[in-house]
């Protein structure tokens, strides 16, 4: 399978702390990926790097052919390299449609339609200011602007946590959903559970190095790199 | 029936005022920048057209231009210069913008002299209205209704436009922007230009009412102030309402009670700080 992102020693400061010490990783077509580690490991720094919403210090970052490394994110995300944040980055005094309509972007695979028939309460809440959604109805939208936007490759940063489970199954689903579609993700999950059901791949980062990598099912089976390096006891 | 020509005076500097302060408001919202500087453009918006007149141009043809000379030279400036300052303390924007307005005020009075001239009204709005015992001059009428005329595509752009609605996002979070793959950087110097060329369509407009003076632009950022301030930072709605209180009330004292204008102004707002700190109009 040819490979759709793929970053080199990617290396990323905070000011003077050293928070990415090299973080090396790919990203085939086809796959979701997923990116484990403690808090404060450097996931979200890590995703961050690669669409240019941080400027890495060094490292190569391949995308579609290109050299994007200190590319500014918003010509990573006309690339297609979508970041969909932590913090959902919602716009709070734009409704949902405008949140919607201001992510279009010509040749998108998705449309409007498609978005409100894949999640029905987005349309029940259009005229709703971001603002004034749940923590699983931004989660949504955030997910819906990315698909509107033409993705080639999606990064979700946690896009469950702190979800209800019914939600939790629903925004699985769709992620799966996208995935059918071709469209490779790279996605930073906590939950083991979730991870399990949707990736095909696992890298664990610690202290901002990659400590482990493998295919879904060596990482289910293995129980000691789990309690080693997420503190999970095996049971 | 003074009182009549007195309210529709008001209201026709009001709006002028009202271009001003939306200008300000947005570029305040988008870039969180306060620009000292913007007086400044309304007096080139002035000068210019004094000028065009002068060489001959007709007015139609000079007010859009200076409108546009002033924009391009704002976008310039915000290229070369303002964006370099922006994630610096607020002392900064003040010590930039307030030292690039008295350039362009020294500017102005090198290049035009000190003493300022007037702009004749327009051909074809030169006459005066009858209605009864009312009599109005045409040119005036003519800013109301055009700077109304205005005010609403504005507003309609800005709310119900997908541009609109980019620069609103812009306001709440430049990097989410750039996430959904907008140059941000464009559109702030996008914005600025539009925001200082409203301010120089106010000195354009302003220019055959009360001519063209080197401190023109300095009295203009502080009535621009007061009418954000009153109104409510990032309100449109409140800049219009701010903008027609204020002028207004300056036009009615003028026959009363001439010294008091200023006073009332500034009182008002100084009320209005107080009850209100978040002005009129102003979001929570
Ligand atoms: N803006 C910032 N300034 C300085 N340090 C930061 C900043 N953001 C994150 N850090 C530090 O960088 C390290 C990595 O943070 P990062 O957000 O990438 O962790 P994470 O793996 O995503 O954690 P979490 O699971 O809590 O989201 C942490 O030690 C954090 O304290
Ligand atoms: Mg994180």
């Amino acid at each position: 399978m040819s490979i759709a992102l793929q970053v080199e020693n990617l290396n990323t400061f905070y000011g003077k702390s050293h928070i990415l010490q090299g973080i090396g990783l790919e990203v085939r077509e086809g796959e979701i990926v997923a990116l484990l580690g403690r808090n404060g490991a450097g996931k979200s720094t890590t995703l961050k790097s690669v669409c240019g919403a941080l400027r890495p210090a060094q490292g190569a970052i391949r995308f579609r052919g290109k050299d994007i490394a200190g590319w500014p994110a918003f010509r990573a995300a006309q690339e297609g390299l979508l970041l969909v944040p932590e913090d959902r980055g919602i716009f709070g005094l734009l409704t949902v449609e405008e949140n919607l309509r201001i992510s279009q972007r010509k040749g998108s695979p998705w449309s409007l339609k498609d978005i409100y028939r894949m999640f029905p309460r987005l349309e029940e809440r259009r005229r709703n200011n971001g603002g004034q959604l749940s923590g699983g109805e931004q989660q949504m939208l955030s997910i819906a602007r990315a698909l509107l936007n033409h993705p080639r490759l999606l990064m979700l940063d946690e896009p469950v946590e702190g979800l209800a489970p019914v939600i939790v199954d629903e925004i699985v689903n769709q992620v799966l959903e996208i995935k059918q579609r071709g469209i490779p993700i790279l996605i930073v999950e906590q939950n083991l559970a979730v991870c399990a059901k949707i990736a095909d791949r696992n890298y664990i980062i610690e202290l901002g190095k990659i400590a482990y990598h493998a295919d879904a099912v060596t990482f289910a089976n293995d129980d000691e790199a789990r309690d080693r390096y997420l503190g999970v006891k095996a049971d | 029936m003074t009182y009549l020509f007195q309210i529709f005076n008001g209201i026709g500097i009001g709006m002028l005022y009202f271009l001003l302060a939306v200008g300000l408001s947005v570029i305040f919202g988008l870039l969180q920048f306060v620009n000292f500087a913007h007086g400044a453009f309304y007096l080139l918006g002035a000068y210019f057209t004094y000028d065009l007149v002068e060489r001959g141009y007709s007015f139609w043809v000079a007010m859009p231009l200076a409108a546009i000379m002033v924009m391009a030279l704002a976008a310039l400036t915000e290229i070369v210069l303002l964006r370099r300052i922006y994630k610096l303390p607020h002392t900064f924007h003040i010590l930039v913008t307030v030292g690039l307005a008295l350039i362009i005020q020294e500017m102005t009075i090198i290049v035009w002299g000190p003493l300022g001239g007037n702009v004749p009204p327009p051909e074809g709005l030169n006459g005066v209205i009858i209605v009864g015992d009312f009599i109005y001059p045409e040119y005036r009428l003519f800013v109301i209704a055009f700077t109304a005329v205005l005010a609403v595509g504005l507003w309609w752009v800005l709310e119900g436009t997908r541009i609109g609605a980019i620069v609103r996002a812009g306001s709440e979070s430049s990097e989410n922007t750039a996430l959904l793959g907008y140059n941000t950087l464009r559109i702030n110097s996008a914005v600025f230009g539009l925001g200082a060329g409203l301010a120089g369509l106010a000195g354009a407009l302003a220019a055959p009412i009360r001519g063209v003076e080197p401190f023109m632009g300095l009295e203009a950022l502080g009535i621009a102030f007061v009418v954000v301030v009153i109104g409510g930072m990032g309100s449109y709605t409140g800049a219009l309402l701010a903008g027609i209180l204020v002028g207004v009330t300056q036009s009615v004292m003028a026959s009363l009670w001439p010294e008091g204008a200023r006073l009332m102004i500034y009182l008002g707002m100084a009320l209005v700080i107080v009850a209100m700190p978040r002005g009129l109009l102003g979001r929570a």
